[in-house]
């Protein structure tokens, strides 16, 4: 039987400024009638220029295609002309992004979106495109449809964002679908309503689909054949229970080994107590009115009592909008908050923001998305040492260039890279650079605000690794948050589990992750670990 | 890695530390700027005719710039010599005068400068009522039929031709244009480098603090920009007397408004930035993020506008000239001889020499605000 889409030595080339670089190397791959291929790799790798190029979506020029073909049904997509293409985007094949926000238009309803959709390639009117559309948000499992289609994007949360695009790229019964990474941007227990609701689907309609990530779990859990890609090659295909069980290549098995691993010391109620956090509230006001009257409250963080101790980890894991992050930067003073807050025995929850100068050397804070937390315009160096200027004034020129040079070299930096700039480094060294940042100061407490979720699967563990590291030699306290219950398993000795700004559980590590007392944290466990859903109503959809 | 690699990469970190102006985002910047040839020209042009003209008094110049007189070298050009020096008895020296310049060649010589007129001298030697016709449309009696010695005066040379005719004032037009460049340019810099800081800066605090100072200065902003800028010239030029630095003082008055936009909203998008709540946790104060973390990001939006406020600013100094309430009577000004070209449309090359002036300097400006605009695109392609 002939495949549905055959991709024969495809490359892909991008040329700037006269320099061709290479970012898909020949590569080759089948997807059968009703088959689910995953493409496998790190960010980088080409997968998604791959994916992308079977639709020509890339930026033609600078993208080139110096080689190769695209069959789809026997017919090259690549040949087409741009009029024949439209006709196959979003009707036989459709595609479904990553971030769910910025694929959908913000300024048109959700029925808007889907109907033009269903009248661009069916020529459907208003009243049949509306009863077409509602029959495929029930499809997708959006509850209440008719409520829900006048509703403009922001109103809806993200799984119910990406449910939608799914519903708008079912619209015209597509053969295949590409879906590029399409649940990276959700918490873990919507991406496991997602990828099932995929899978039904799949089932129901007898699509195709090609399936783009960089986490072998969903592949495990969704794909028949797997493809794993690296420096725009493909380097190893085949069934999925193969690769998993018997990888060949060296790349698959460094990917196949690189969760992250080890286990925390048990949690020791001696050390010394470095931040505490009593009853800590965090309300925005709703006001309302001419006057401004406060009538309500968001409330994000809703009296939350929080200890931690040196040497110690304090994961705090949640859905989002569940208050991790907020209650993180309350502790640390970045915003207002009620309810005592005491670091090292001092009173910190009346000070001012420049009350609180002195006291950040020892209150570190390491940001989320290693690329946006790095000033693209400052050298390693200068970034590094900012801290320095500040905390430390009165250090000679030559002494700062030491701390610098010593602290890269902990983090595992090559100290000569220090006069690059952070565009030159790949995620997980800029990581680095950001925990160089702060440990440059030598602090006593660290917030770690989701370090890993930006990363690919196998720097998450060596950062993991690090940051351990880096607490044992310097006895430091950490507040790791984190939806990735993987890494905190890896860290923290303590858990504490919120929903809705309130702490739904809270106890040592072990306790929590093996007797899970509430249904929520039982759910969270099942969506990270296994890539369950829960039933409907324990977590926010 | 082997070891020369390594070496070679150690040395390029080396190169980039030596020099730590030229980042490489600036190397790509000044790629792309160069790849506008349009602009990398017009660029050249520009700055070679702006430091022509910053030493306009050395081409044109009713005085010589140098002068070897009785053994003593003096520099006219620089210096203002009595008359008495060289036997006449004005304070200041008239060396287009004959006499005096027959009595310095008679005991040493002379260097004019190409053109020896400047701005404000007058041409007591045109063939013709004022304005006179260019040098070049004259043959070479009528041209000399002024001097006494006719044909045959020695100061009937091509240093006094009028390259460009005269004004209704017998004042040499060439010279004129030269000086005219210089101040409009020399304005017109000024004042967006002036407005530029007011603005930035006031867009900065706007846009980093946010809440009732962003919404107060805005509302200030709004009357403020609404005073017609016309009016308050015209009161002004009736209470003091017009000049260059009180006209500064009053256009940057205004100016500085339109910078406030781009800047405020900069700072709006960038003042959540991670890398800023990063400094912030630092506790780097809220001064130097603002101008270590943000000012850089907004200087791309505000260098991209910076030579279109340029232009502006010329164009406002020559209509104010052109209307007569720019700078004071006799100044050299492009604006002034649009208005001669207005009122004398008999004498036809008043009117082109301005235009062609005035359009070649705001195209030029253009044309380099365009690749600058080009180079700091980060989603441009070269191909």
């Amino acid at each position: 039987m002939n495949p549905l889409l055959s991709v024969r030595d495809l490359s892909v080339a991008f040329t700037q400024g006269g320099r061709t670089t290479t970012a898909v190397d020949r590569i080759s791959f089948d997807i059968a009638k009703g088959e689910t291929v995953a493409l496998v790799g790190e960010s980088g790798s080409g997968k998604s220029v791959s994916a992308l190029s079977v639709l020509k979506l890339l930026p033609y020029p600078p993208a080139s295609h110096p080689s190769g073909k695209i069959l789809f049904k026997g017919e090259d997509l690549l040949a087409k002309r741009e009029q024949d293409l439209r006709k196959v985007r979003g009707n036989k094949i459709a595609m479904i992004f990553q971030e769910p926000m910025t694929s959908l238009n913000p300024l048109h309803t959700i029925e808007q979106q889907i109907v033009e959709v269903l009248s661009l390639h069916q020529g459907m009117g208003a009243k049949q495109g509306r009863k077409r559309t509602l029959q495929l948000l029930e499809e997708v499992g959006i509850r209440d449809p008719e409520k829900r289609l006048g509703a403009y994007p922001h109103q809806l949360s993200g799984g119910q964002r990406q449910r939608v695009m799914i519903a708008m790229a079912l619209a015209n019964e597509p053969e295949l679908l590409i879906a590029d990474e399409p649940t990276t941007a959700l918490d873990v227990t919507v991406q496991a309503q997602i990828l099932k609701l995929l899978a039904e689907l799949k089932e129901r309609n007898g699509m195709s689909v090609l399936f783009i990530t960089h986490d072998l779990g969903i592949v495990r859990k969704i794909a028949d054949r797997v493809c794993v890609m690296t420096q725009g090659r493909i380097v190893e295909a085949g069934p999925t229970r193969t690769i998993f069980d018997n990888p060949q290549h060296q790349y698959t098995r460094h990917l196949l080994a690189a969760e992250p691993k080890g286990r925390p010391p048990a949690a020791d109620a001696q050390a010394e107590t470095v931040m505490k956090g009593s009853d800590v509230k965090v309300w925005f006001p709703i006001k309302q009115g001419f006057f401004r009257r406060t009538v309500d409250h968001v409330k994000a963080v809703d009296g939350v009592d929080i200890t931690v101790r040196a040497g110690q980890t304090v994961g705090i894991v949640g859905e989002s909008g569940s208050g991790k992050t907020t209650l993180g930067l309350a502790l640390c003073r970045m915003i207002s908050s009620q309810g005592r807050i005491e670091f090292r025995g001092r009173d910190i929850d009346q000070r001012s923001f420049t009350d609180m100068r002195p006291l950040r050397s020892e209150l570190q804070i390491v940001f989320q998305d290693p690329y946006g937390s790095l000033s693209p315009r400052m050298s390693v160096a200068e970034i590094v040492a900012e801290g320095l200027g500040i905390h430390e004034p009165r250090l000679s020129a030559e002494a700062r260039d030491q701390r610098v040079v010593d602290v890269l070299k902990e983090v595992g930096l090559d100290p000569e890279t220090r006069f690059r700039y952070p565009h030159e480094f790949s995620g997980g060294q800029r990581q680095r650079i950001a925990i160089a940042r702060a440990m440059v100061l030598n602090p006593r407490f660290v917030m770690l605000d989701e370090p890993t979720s930006a990363l690919d699967m196998s720097v998450q563990a060596q950062v993991v690794d690090l940051l351990r590291t880096l607490q044992t030699r310097h006895d430091l306290a950490y507040l790791f948050i984190s939806h990735d219950l993987k890494v905190i398993r890896a860290l923290a000795n303590e858990v504490i589990v919120m929903r809705n700004g309130r702490i739904v559980e809270h106890g040592p590590a072990a306790q929590i992750f093996e007797r899970p007392q509430t249904d929520y944290t039982r759910a969270l466990i099942a969506a990270a670990f296994n890539m369950e859903t829960a039933p409907v109503g324990v977590v926010s959809e | 890695m082997s070891d020369v690699l390594y070496k070679a990469k150690v040395e390029t970190v080396r190169e980039q530390a030596a020099r730590p102006g030229l980042s490489p985002l600036n190397k790509r910047r000044w790629q792309n700027f160069k790849a506008n040839r349009r602009g990398y020209w017009s660029l050249w042009i520009f700055l070679i005719l702006f430091v022509l003209t910053l030493g306009a008094e050395f081409i044109a110049n009713d005085r010589p710039i140098l002068a070897f007189y009785k053994g003593e070298l003096l520099v006219p050009v620089l210096v203002d010599y009595p008359e008495e020096k060289f036997g006449g008895f004005y304070a200041v020296t008239d060396y287009r005068d004959p006499v005096i310049s027959d009595e310095i060649e008679a005991n040493g010589w002379l260097i004019w400068p190409p053109i020896r007129y400047s701005y404000s001298t007058v041409n007591n030697e045109i063939p013709e009522a004022a304005p006179a016709k260019p040098s070049w449309l004259y043959s070479e009696e009528q041209r000399c039929s002024r001097y006494p010695l006719g044909v045959d005066d020695p100061n009937c040379t091509i240093g006094n031709w009028n390259w460009l005719g005269t004004d209704d004032q017998a004042r040499d037009v060439m010279a004129r244009v030269i000086y005219g460049f210089r101040i409009s340019v020399l304005f017109g810099l000024v004042l967006t480098l002036g407005s530029a800081v007011v603005g930035v800066s006031a867009g900065a605090v706007q846009g980093y603090f946010g809440g009732w100072t962003d919404l107060i200065f805005q509302r200030f902003i709004e009357i403020w920009s609404s005073i017609p800028v016309l009016y308050l010239l015209m009161i002004v030029a009736a209470v003091l007397p017009p000049g260059f630095f009180i006209l500064l003082g009053l256009m940057l008055l205004f100016s500085w408004v339109s910078f406030v936009g781009v800047v405020r909203a900069e700072f709006l998008r960038a003042r959540n930035f991670e890398y800023v709540n990063a400094a912030r946790a630092l506790g780097v104060p809220n001064r130097t993020i603002m101008v270590r973390h943000l000012l850089p990001n907004a200087m791309v939006a505000t260098l991209t506008f910076l030579p279109f406020i340029l232009n502006g600013s010329i164009t406002t100094l020559t209509s104010l000239d052109f209307l007569g309430f720019g700078l004071p009577p006799g100044s050299a000004s492009l604006g002034e001889l649009l208005r001669q070209g207005q009122r004398n449309l008999n004498a036809p090359w008043l009117g082109i020499s301005g235009f062609v002036v005035i359009s070649l300097m705001l195209s030029l400006l253009i044309f380099v605000g365009e690749a600058t605009r080009d180079a700091f695109d980060p989603r441009k392609t070269f191909r």
